[in-house]
């Protein structure tokens, strides 16, 4: 997404990227970005909180004024209800860490008896 | 100060990533895209008068018929945004399917709450479409094929500006 906001910036539309990856979007490097410190898959808010998406978006169309330089970032005020999804996610440990390896083996069969067929 | 932390907040997912596909045994960790120079277009009216559209890495709704819906690929697309669609597909994408849920479209593709700020005339208007581009792990396909493609619906649409979500 950072890759096709970056394009339409160079040919001369002004862009704002919403988004909860932080370190993604900030090592591509974009113009406007609007991070929410939320698990992957509500930039906008809550579902079902649209006084929370008001705020989200119209941060948004204010940065898409107010910035004046490349690489802005603004943080919204917002924090998810707990904090057990930042290490949950994709979490690797002792626990998982053979079934992730099969996963992994059993995805490369698959992949190889497509590539045949 | 609320607390002293000996750990960066917010997740790196850059880190994640990578631990998490060589635990599955892929050797070559995926390269994440780099730029020194990043391009900026200021904007040249008053938001008030801007036209504004959304892009979405989500897609169209998977079709209810199991054959048709075996032949679903993920293309670009431009959809009418009136009305606003009540589900699109996000099964495939990159997102927390235990911490949340993609239900309300709003919380990932705000169409309505920027209708609202149209309405209101806090913006000019909204883009009578939206766009859709699939999260792709060929970079020179989304540089040459999808910028592009939506550049030109943007031109189409008379827009000034655009906000992209990614999931």
């Amino acid at each position: 997404m950072s890759l096709v906001a970056r394009h339409l910036e160079e040919n001369g539309l002004a862009t704002v990227i919403m988004g909860c990856a932080r370190d993604i979007v900030e090592e591509c490097g974009v113009a406007r970005f609007v991070f929410t410190d939320f698990p992957l898959g509500n930039p906008c808010g809550k579902p079902w909180d649209a006084g929370m998406q008001q705020s989200i978006a119209g941060i948004a169309l204010d940065l898409l004024e107010r910035a004046w330089m490349p690489r802005t970032t603004i943080q919204t005020p917002y924090q998810w209800h707990n904090d057990e999804w930042r290490e949950v996610f994709m979490k690797v440990d002792a626990t998982n860490r053979e079934a992730l390896a099969r996963e992994g083996e059993k995805r490369r069969e698959f992949q190889a008896k497509v590539k045949k067929s | 100060m609320d607390q002293i932390r000996p750990y960066r907040s917010f997740v790196s997912y850059i880190d994640r990533s990578r631990e998490y596909y060589a635990a599955q045994g892929y050797d070559k960790p995926y390269k994440w895209p780099h730029y020194d120079h990043v391009p900026f277009t200021p904007l040249r009216k008053p938001l008030s008068e801007c036209r504004v559209g959304l892009v979405t890495t989500a897609g169209l709704p998977k079709p209810v018929d199991p054959m048709e819906a075996i032949m679903y690929r993920r293309e670009m697309y431009a959809q009418p945004a009136i009305p606003p669609p009540t589900s699109l597909y996000t099964d495939d994408l990159f997102w927390d399917k235990k911490a949340t849920h993609t239900k309300d479209v709003d919380s990932f593709l705000p169409l309505n709450r920027l209708a609202e700020y149209a309405q209101k005339g806090y913006i000019g208007s909204a883009s009578p479409r939206f766009y859709g581009v699939p999260t792709d792990y060929s970079q020179p396909r989304t540089i040459e094929r999808y910028g592009p493609q939506i550049l030109k619906w943007c031109r189409e649409d008379g827009l000034d500006a655009v906000i992209l979500l990614a999931l």
